[in-house]
């Protein structure tokens, strides 16, 4: 019977790219989606879910090589994961570190869930939400997401 | 440019300024050639009775003329066009566009890519101000706006009319009375503004719990389509109706009113009460949308 791996070769260090940190535990998957991430994409990527933290009790950890986050980016993380946290490293040094801020509005990420809402018609239109304190507004027909907003990202 | 989309985004000064200038242009005092050599074009890819009739008279009133998109079937939306591509063209062809279409947010759609004032005339279950508008008007006629009880009868869920109004009349302090079959309450998102506003809301199983401690009760149609089954809605349907033995108890300023078209909902024995305002408040459409014109286009 194999022995558990080191930690060392879950999460190995990159040399150039993003790593985000402090991932709402099991929320990994849905950074990706929001970050246009997919099977089909060419980056080379890192996901260590379910990892003991001490701030967190558990978390999730993206590593993103080759590819440094652009700030509006890292702000749409916040949707799933407010209080993550994203390294940009060159040559194996954090050479930035940057927290989530929850953008006023955040455009073409997530589906609006009302099926009548001018946003989920045949228009040449992107989804658009307000970020209020009590969730996220569709600017278009008012529909509010509370919860679950992952199941909402396109 | 001056669009109407949502009464949400217009302040009580403007609400005031629009109701102010209706007050004036129903005394009969208004420049008849004011918009002279205006263009509105309606665009109602609904039907629509009340509200596309108004507007057209309203503009005519003034002077102005209308070019219509006509029926959706004879129509370039009939051959797969978007509403997109529409508002671009018809921007070009007119000086205001007034809007009914089925998708809510189309008006907000539509403003946004429209080189003229857009008016929302009803986006689905969405926003319809010029209708809270008259209504507003309606109620002004009879008393004045502030710290009013108002109670809401029948579908709030998908009655968009009684979204607008609701709104509107939280900034004048009004308390909120629901009267409302299950299921067709007001939606979460707007109960959560109006909570948020500091707007009381009370919520009865029964009229006649209220009845006597309104100023306003404003009926809504309780639509057939959103019960599956007719039992269940002959049965709700027959809870809520007005009848004059329901409007005994009311009070001196009492008033009545529904936006139309009714069906069932108020006794036909309810029109003669000197309190019923449903047809005033139809007629009042022009003024109000005379009022609104010219603000859009002035």
């Amino acid at each position: 019977m194999k022995g558990k791996p080191e930690e060392g070769l879950l999460i190995s260090p990159i040399q150039d790219g993003t790593v985000i940190d402090h991932i709402t535990a099991g929320e990994g998957l849905s950074v990706l989606r929001i970050l246009g991430i997919t099977g089909r994409t060419t980056e080379e990527v890192s996901v260590a879910t379910n990892v003991a933290s001490k701030q967190m009790g558990k978390k999730d950890i993206v590593k993103i090589e080759n590819r440094e986050l652009l700030k509006e980016e890292v702000d749409r993380i916040s949707l799933v994961a407010p209080r993550a946290s994203i390294n940009i490293i060159r040559e194996f040094r954090v050479i930035q570190k940057i927290g989530v801020e929850i953008p006023t509005e955040i455009i073409g990420v997530i589906r609006c869930p009302n099926p009548d809402c001018i946003s989920n018609a045949n228009e040449p239109i992107q989804s658009s939400f307000l970020c209020q304190r009590k969730g996220y507004r569709c600017r278009y027909c008012d529909t509010m997401i509370v919860r679950e907003i992952a199941a909402y990202i396109i | 440019m001056y669009h109407i989309i949502s009464i949400k985004e217009v302040s009580k000064e403007e609400i005031d300024d629009i109701l102010d200038r209706a007050a004036v242009i129903d005394q009969g005092l208004f420049d008849t050639e004011v918009l002279k050599g205006k263009i509105l074009a309606n665009l109602f890819f609904e039907p629509s009775t009340r509200t596309q009739m108004s507007f057209v008279s309203a503009m005519l009133r003034l002077g102005g003329k209308v070019i219509n998109l006509g029926s959706v079937e004879a129509s370039s939306v009939a051959k797969g066009e978007t509403l997109a591509d529409t508002i671009r063209v018809v921007s070009g062809y007119a000086d205001a566009i007034v809007l009914r279409h089925p998708k809510e947010g189309a008006a907000r759609f539509a403003s946004e890519l429209s080189d003229v004032p857009v008016i929302n005339a009803g986006d689905g279950a969405g926003q319809h101000p010029s209708q809270t508008l008259l209504d507003l008007f309606t109620i002004r006629q009879s008393m004045p706006l502030e710290d009013i009880h108002v109670g809401f009868l029948g579908d709030l869920r998908y009655g968009r009319t009684a979204h607008s109004l609701v709104s509107a009349l939280s900034r004048y302090g009004a308390r909120i009375h629901t009267i409302t079959p299950g299921g067709l309450e007001l939606p979460p998102s707007l109960t959560h503004d109006l909570i948020e506003e500091g707007t009381e809301i009370i919520v009865h199983e029964h009229l006649e719990d209220i009845i006597a401690d309104l100023d306003v009760l404003y009926v809504t149609r309780i639509q057939r389509e959103r019960f599956p089954d007719p039992g269940a809605y002959a049965s709700i349907a027959s809870s809520y109706r007005v009848t004059p033995e329901v409007l005994e108890p009311v009070s001196d300023r009492f008033i009545l009113m529904h936006p139309l078209p009714r069906v069932d909902e108020i006794d036909q024995r309810v029109d003669a009460l000197p309190c019923a305002r449903y047809f005033k408040q139809s007629r009042n459409g022009v003024p109000v949308r005379m009022a609104m014109l010219q603000k859009v286009l002035s």
